[in-house]
């Protein structure tokens, strides 16, 4: 019995570029080039791991994109993901979060899966609160930022670090799985997997295949709006002192003016 | 007046700063209820009640520890079902984002995340958060639905604001899905005695230039003097020299202290979507060019291992 895996991932725009909000105050995605979401690597990594451990496995991964999106797929793939799906509708630009976890938990239904993966957040929105709502959409349990994962006998382990404390969790599949970058590095395509990728079937989806109404996803369907978005103020230049032997007691001076010793 | 629920962070009765940081906030939107699910309730209810709990809701049950994230859910949503809060406060840990987001998926409503700032606006709470690695402040409300919210620790003063604080039971019939995830074994961290990273007014944090695990000695030493927790970067934390939990940055913590200190960081943007917003600060880094210098207050162009214990000593000594 084949294992379906079905790892979601993000499209973002690069962290490293100069990112900035659309009129609509939507995340101007012109702006900056973008690429599959660094965290989403982790999520790719750890599914080949499983995959590698299982018997039988199909790695399919998905994404909920414009046309670029594309390009985050071709990088899971190249990594070694056996195909790909990709909703894209223009109905979907300024979806929020809870509209996002709807299109993925139809999409995820949509193909099929035993284990669902994702990464901790987005390098974009950084919320880190989509894992959970795909699994409380699918109704599935949530085994979530883990930095150890491992699938035997229709279980998942895995161990959480949390603040207080360190968790070995449990949990019977189906489940979702969120992994961090804790979890293991992730590889680079090799040559032969980029070649390969070009043939990997990519199955491209739009809102009416996945029986979603237009009215609940977009800026639309958002159930929270943004009144404004203003650029922070780049901050008044400090003083910087070159150290000649004194600079930890001027530094002490400083933090003793501004009351902190 | 309208009831604002507002989940309890706590270690069996002990309540966590960020809680008390939240009851601040809802009393700018209304009554704030506590909600305190595990053990502990009475004593959690004095101090929540000296920060202005109306009431304190309160269910024990093993499932809240013996099952993640879930079991919380349901008593979340009991609680909202029982008062109809103008709004649900959670704390910005993992933990409370992830409890936070499947409450307002049942509730059919929005959900805004990380916080650091909360007013009443005409149309229901206005929330600030700070995005783009903190290249831009945005206000948002949920425009649907409860607004369930998150805020980050260290956005609101703890404030003292005496109220009744009567502990009532809160009635809870977990669902199918509360045992879907056991927590077969737990490891606490053990405690460093330093300050929560997140909740600390001082962080002191080293990076690359720290250049071993053993030289981090250095960076404690100085947190200490100053009463500050200990951070670090990824690079220093990739290269394991300090703990994870301890990483500041995008995929790691996002403090915003009064006062950071970046030692040895070169202040890459990952680093910086983790602290930039902290109020003051100050880096010691040998690379006048490093992009750090262009955030700080005052930085000190040079050797760390000279400057470093040179104001740890300097600390102490001003201290007395």
């Amino acid at each position: 019995m084949s294992l379906r895996i079905v790892v979601a991932v993000k499209y973002v725009p690069d962290a490293t570029g100069d990112r900035h909000f659309a009129d609509d105050l939507t995340t101007d995605r012109d702006a900056v080039d973008g690429l599959l979401s660094e965290l989403d690597e982790y999520a790719v990594e750890q599914a080949l791991q499983i995959a590698g451990a299982a018997d039988d496995a199909e790695i399919t991964v998905l994404t909920v994109g414009p046309e670029d999106a594309k390009d985050a797929l071709r990088k899971a793939l190249s990594m070694g993901a056996d195909k790909a799906v990709h909703v894209e509708d223009d109905a979907l630009h300024g979806t929020d979060v809870i509209g996002t976890s709807l299109v993925l938990a139809k999409a995820i239904e949509h193909v099929g899966y035993d284990l669902v993966v994702t990464g901790m957040a987005s390098t974009d929105g950084t919320a880190g609160v989509v894992p959970a709502l795909i699994a409380e959409r699918l109704g599935i349990p949530q085994v979530t930022l883990l930095s150890e994962v491992a699938v035997t006998d229709g279980k998942v382990t895995g161990r959480r670090d949390g603040d207080a404390a360190s968790e070995q969790l449990e949990a019977s599949l189906p489940a979702l799985v969120s992994v961090t970058d804790q979890s293991g590095e992730a590889r680079y395509p090799s040559f032969k997997g980029i070649m390969a990728a070009k043939k990997k079937p990519v199955e491209a989806l739009d809102l009416s295949d996945l029986g979603i109404d237009a009215s609940d996803v977009g800026l639309g369907g958002a159930w929270t709006a943004v009144q404004d978005a203003t650029q922070r103020p780049p901050r008044t230049a400090g003083t910087i002192v070159k150290d000649e032997g004194e600079g930890g007691k001027q530094l002490a001076a400083y933090l003793a003016e501004q009351k902190f010793i | 007046m309208a009831e604002v629920l507002v989940l309890v962070d706590h270690v069996d009765g002990a309540v966590r700063k960020p809680t008390l940081e939240l009851l601040t906030l809802a009393r700018r939107i209304g009554d704030p209820v506590a909600v305190h699910l595990g053990p502990g309730a009475e004593a959690a209810a004095t101090v929540l009640a000296e920060h202005g709990a109306v009431r304190v809701l309160a269910a024990d049950a093993p499932e809240f520890t013996d099952y993640l994230v879930v079991p919380k859910v349901d008593a979340l949503q009991a609680a909202a079902a029982a008062v109809s809060p103008a709004a649900v406060l959670v704390a910005s840990s993992a933990e409370g984002k992830e409890i936070a987001a499947r409450l307002a998926l049942r509730l059919d409503s929005g959900i805004i995340t990380d916080a650091t700032d909360l007013v009443a606006g005409d149309d229901g709470p206005v929330a600030t958060q700070s995005v783009f690695a903190a290249a831009f402040t945005t206000r948002s409300r949920v425009s649907r639905g409860v607004p369930v919210i998150t805020v980050k620790p260290n956005s609101a003063p703890v404030e003292t604001a005496p109220a009744a604080g009567t502990v009532e039971p809160l009635a809870v019939t977990f669902g199918e899905l509360a045992t879907g995830t056991k927590i077969v074994a737990r490891t606490p961290r053990q405690s460093t005695g330093r300050p929560d990273l997140t909740e600390a007014a001082i962080v002191v944090s080293g990076g690359r230039g720290v250049n071993g695990a053993e030289n981090f000695s250095v960076i404690e030493a100085l947190a200490d003097s100053l009463g500050a927790a200990v951070g670090a970067s990824r690079a220093a934390v990739d290269a394991g020299w300090y703990p994870h939990a301890n990483q500041v940055g995008q995929t790691g913590k996002s403090v915003s202290p009064q006062l950071y200190i970046a030692n040895g960081i070169s202040g890459a943007i990952q680093h910086r979507a983790g602290m930039q917003t902290s109020k003051t600060i100050v880096a010691v880094n040998k690379d006048a060019e490093a992009p750090i210098f262009d955030l700080v207050d005052y930085g000190v162009v040079g050797d760390l291992f000279q400057v470093v214990p040179q104001l740890t000593e300097e600390v102490k000594a001003r201290k007395g």
